[in-house]
């Protein structure tokens, strides 16, 4: 039993159901008590979903604990079928059906013979696994559950007759309720397209898992995210030879390296075919110095005042190890402490930022979060929605790298993360959240926006005191937004102190007793 | 599937699946409302998530409510259920001192039986602080059920009528007892036994309520719950209690049956007519005869003309989440409103005669059939119902609103009818201004075209709407 507060990641049902709810035409039944149903509102909500969520509930109320579900899931599940005329329905297990054990295998077995729809049982525990976890597990049951049907003999040896003529790849790993994802997918798309790559499919979001058997026809695997997506890669990759890439082309040095890895496997496979060798070195230059600004940016004198600048990261393992990266990498910002919530990949983490950051921080609880941040004192904060309240707390800017996530992160317009349009849109975050911090300070040098002691002008005017000329000219030195403060505070010391006129010393007097 | 139009009151009962809140989300306003209280949540990530999510500032205002996050050694009894709580609550008194900590039972406490009532006595004498259980789960209770579940908890921790209190009543009414016109006059404050009204409100409604039965010179002795714990209202034989809203009737139970209060039927004050017949309905226990109601309430709907014009002759679908249905229709229906149908999760016909009369009187009065009140309503089928019907208003849901409002169905979102001020004469506006918000955001963006956004499916794979 702990005491919490928040949690970074959701319980295990939540992923399942938004794998279920990015693909076309599938449906997700919860065994679940009333109330559960919140990722209806959610999806419905933060993602401004237009259509009806394929997610309902098959009701656990007190007659199911006293005499089991009996024929209630499985009415559930047929009812759906007719109703919807769903391609899957996918029975998702919760906490409370976690304890009930019920054998719900044999309801999906049972369901499955009379209804026109294919039904599963989603195979995640909610005790064992979280909902990034889980979201990765049912991607790749669905995707094994089509893939497993196909004729064994379509495997291995005739893979290759089974290709696309062209260089073709999966996108996996899209779905709803991700960070940016849909920008992030619009922003591969076009990128592919650059590079001459065909999109075999893109999965969850959007896809028909009709079209799941076709997976292996494209020439190799992209995982975008590490969080979702990697074991259906490595299912992939082990039953029907294709490689993957689970880089992540989020900042321009990861990015070239994306393409280049790209590049190799299009080479490779190309070797025995007629299709000529790709070299993709020209279109990474291009990219890097003309459509990304990133690396125009990181030589400006804007990112030169940033130099040596500590900031804390702290997100999903993709998010926070590609931020880290490119705060300390491609623009010289010192990142004091780089963590995550995703405790079940801390070795990859820790690999990966390894250099890049002072300190390593693997935790779930919030609290040690906001301890370490308050302890460091950095100049701006890259998190979540969680971190930026820290941030709030504490005065500290925070840009949001990563979910959890409220409205404001599902914005309509372009904001990619990935991709050459996903490093200018960071540069900008990252920017932004530097200089609106560096305003804040200069405000505070000056005697800061705070007017909790209200003195009207006409007591600053009308006080007889005098300003000598040296002083004058110091207050016309000061930027027009704070020079009334500055003037109120050295006119109220003065009254304090009982002096007449006002010289550049109790000017500067002001300065020191109202900032402490 | 027909839509039928009934003469008499009735209730039919669906299959149970819709959506509302879990109930554990009171914690969200009683917090609010009881000031030295902390809530306990005792249950899984799922409830953490829900409280996280629907509650969204909130959790970063350092609330007085936790989760006491249940793992997988709880489940399977491998550690000591008492142990835990002790801890966590020894943790609690320590950063946040309460005066009272409420556990907050939840579903996976009903189905592995965790003892929460048994633990919670043995614990609040080791460490000093009143402990309160409230079973606000969702095997049981819909969303503000949640409510009902901790007052009627709360209910059994109210104080007893101090007994000197009518002893010195009866030494006060002997010593004037040749003087006749003294003792009507103290008769007016002594000999009337205490009203005590209950339900949650924010404290200026409360007090609202409290002004408005005061002109008709009735004194409000306490409210369950009070604005701290620690000055919960004397409950017990000979008091008065009345609800002011309709999801209480579990604690109007647990007031008449353990407490012997005497409950006053009435319908709650929802609206100026609702008030109004909430006043009307407490003052003759009293003696009182009351003043100037009538002309009140005309007042009052002069006020709202500009918004009856607005809602007249327009229709409304309540889906149904939080019990407050059947008022808010009631309120509608005199408003000049038509209502097709009234889904609420649970209807208690005993609670709710008053408001159930009230309903029916409305009903006749303004010439219009009674709605059918659909109890345990099954969504999927309402969508049905609300793509033949076509009202100009469904009140409902954050998982339909977006879709439908899509498919060209205005909606309002029913959870903010929970949060706003809505109760007495004053409030009827805010009701009304809830309502007519999507109906004035339609009139706004008529010229625009385009109200239904959703691609047209030929197919019939997807049949709905």
């Amino acid at each position: 039993m702990k005491l919490a507060y928040w949690m970074y990641a959701g319980p295990a049902h939540i992923g399942t159901l938004r794998v279920a709810s990015s693909f076309k035409n599938v449906h997700a039944i919860m065994h679940a008590p009333l109330g559960d149903d919140y990722f209806n509102v959610m999806r419905s909500m933060l993602e401004r979903e237009r259509d009806f969520t394929a997610a309902s509930a098959s009701i656990v109320d007190r007659h199911v604990l006293a005499h089991g579900s009996q024929e209630r899931v499985v009415d559930n599940i047929l009812r759906k079928d007719k109703e919807e005329r769903p391609d899957l329905i996918i029975l998702t297990p919760t906490c409370t059906s976690s304890i009930l054990q019920e054998d719900l295998q044999n309801f999906v077995y049972r369901a499955s013979i009379i209804s026109d729809s294919n039904v599963i049982f989603a195979d995640v525990d909610h005790y064992q696994v979280n909902e990034i976890q889980a979201a990765d597990r049912t991607l790749e049951q669905v995707v094994r559950y089509y893939l497993d049907r196909l004729d064994r003999c379509y495997r291995q040896e005739k893979l290759d007759q089974f290709l696309t003529n062209a260089p073709s790849v999966n996108i996996i790993g899209i779905f709803t309720l991700g960070f940016h994802n849909q920008h992030d997918c619009r922003e591969l798309r076009r990128l592919l397209r650059d590079l001459d790559i065909e999109i075999n499919q893109i999965i969850p979001e959007g896809g028909s898992v009709e079209d799941l058997k076709n997976l292996p026809k494209a020439w190799f695997n992209l995982i975008p995210y590490r969080e979702v997506g990697l074991m259906t890669a490595m299912y992939l990759n082990k039953e029907y030879g294709m490689p993957y890439i689970s880089t992540a082309p989020m900042g321009a040095v990861d990015m070239a390296e994306w393409i280049r890895q790209i590049q190799k496997n299009v080479n490779t496979l190309t070797l025995s075919s007629s299709i000529k060798r790709v070299d993709y070195e020209h279109y990474i230059d291009g990219q890097t110095r003309f459509v990304s600004q990133a690396a125009w940016f990181s030589r400006s004198i804007d990112c030169q005042n940033l130099t040596g600048k500590e900031t804390v990261v702290f997100g999903d393992a993709t998010h926070a190890a590609s931020i880290t990266k490119i705060l300390a990498r491609e623009m010289g910002i010192r990142v004091s402490c780089s963590g995550t919530y995703c405790k079940h990949d801390a070795e990859w983490f820790k690999e990966q930022i390894q250099g890049f950051c002072d300190e390593i921080l693997i935790t779930d609880d919030h609290a040690e979060v906001g301890d370490m941040i308050a302890q460091m004192e950095p100049s701006a904060i890259f998190g979540t929605q969680m971190e930026r309240h820290i941030g709030k707390r504490l005065d500290i800017p925070c840009g949001v790298i990563s979910a959890p996530v409220h409205i404001q992160n599902f914005p309509l317009g372009y904001r990619p993360f990935l991709g050459y349009e996903g490093t200018n849109q960071i540069a900008d975050l990252v920017y932004n959240s530097f200089a609106l911090g560096m305003e804040d300070h200069l405000l505070d040098i000056f005697g800061g926006h705070d007017t909790k002691e209200v003195i009207t002008k006409s007591l600053s005017t009308d006080t007889g005191l005098i300003w000598n000329p040296e002083s004058r000219l110091e207050l016309s030195k000061i930027p027009r937004f704070v020079r009334e403060k500055v003037k109120i505070n050295t006119e109220k010391l003065a009254r304090q102190k009982g002096i007449e006129t006002i010289t550049v010393e109790v000017m500067y007097a002001a300065k020191e007793a109202f900032n402490s | 599937m027909s839509v039928k139009v009934y003469e008499t009151l009735t209730v039919e009962c669906e299959t149970g699946n819709y959506h509302t809140f879990c109930p554990i989300s009171c914690v969200s306003w009683l917090y609010q409302k009881i000031e030295d209280s902390f809530f306990l949540v005792v249950g899984t990530k799922t409830c953490g998530y829900f409280l996280q999510n629907a509650l969204g500032v909130m959790i970063f205002a350092e609330p007085r409510y936790a989760m006491a996050e249940l793992e997988e050694g709880d489940i399977s009894a491998q550690l000591n259920d008492y142990e835990g709580l002790k801890r966590l609550c020894i943790r609690i008194k320590k950063d946040r001192d309460p005066s009272v900590i409420i556990w907050i039972g939840t579903c996976t406490t009903e189905i592995i039986k965790m003892d929460l009532e048994g633990m919670a006595p043995k614990l609040e004498w080791e460490i000093g602080i009143p402990i309160l259980v409230a079973r606000a789960n969702g095997l049981d209770y819909a969303f503000t059920q949640g409510e009902d579940t901790v007052l009627a908890a709360m209910a059994h921790r109210c104080p007893e009528p101090e007994l000197f209190v009518r002893e010195r009543k009866l030494t006060i009414e002997n010593y004037f007892a040749f003087h006749s016109i003294k003792k009507h006059e103290l008769g007016e404050y002594a000999n009337s036994p205490s009203l005590v009204l209950f339900g949650s409100l924010p404290s200026n409604v409360a007090s609202q309520l409290n002004l408005e039965l005061k002109r008709q010179s009735i004194k409000v002795s306490g409210w369950l719950p009070a604005q701290r714990y620690t000055d919960l209202p004397s409950l017990g034989d000979g008091v008065y209690v009345c609800g002011v809203n309709p999801f209480l009737s579990r604690t109007a139970t647990t007031l008449i049956r353990r407490k012997k209060c005497e409950l006053i039927g009435a319908p709650f004050p929802i609206g100026p007519d609702g008030t109004r017949a909430w006043i009307e309905k407490i003052c003759p226990v009293f003696g009182v005869e009351t003043q100037g109601l009538e002309e009140r309430e005309e007042r009052i709907w002069k006020s709202l003309k500009d918004y009856l014009d607005l809602v007249r002759g327009k229709s409304v679908f309540f889906m149904g989440d939080n019990l407050l249905e059947v008022s808010l229709a009631r309120f509608l229906i005199r408003c000049g409103m038509i209502v097709h149908e009234i889904g609420i999760p649970y209807m208690d016909k005993r609670y709710q005669a008053a408001e159930l009369l009230l309903l029916q009187d409305t009903c006749i009065k303004m010439c219009v059939p009674i709605p059918r009140i659909v109890e345990k309503p099954d969504n999927s089928n309402q969508i049905q119902r609300i793509r033949e019907l076509q009202p100009d208003l469904a009140i409902t849901g954050m998982a339909h609103a977006n879709p439908l409002e899509a498919r060209g169905i205005s909606t309002k979102w029913s959870v903010e009818f929970t949060f706003a001020q809505i109760h007495g004469f004053a409030n009827a506006r805010d009701v009304l201004e809830l309502v007519t918000r999507p109906l004035r955001r339609q009139k706004n963006l008529e010229d625009l075209g385009r109200t239904t956004l959703v691609i047209k499916k030929t197919s019939l794979k997807c049949p709905i709407l």
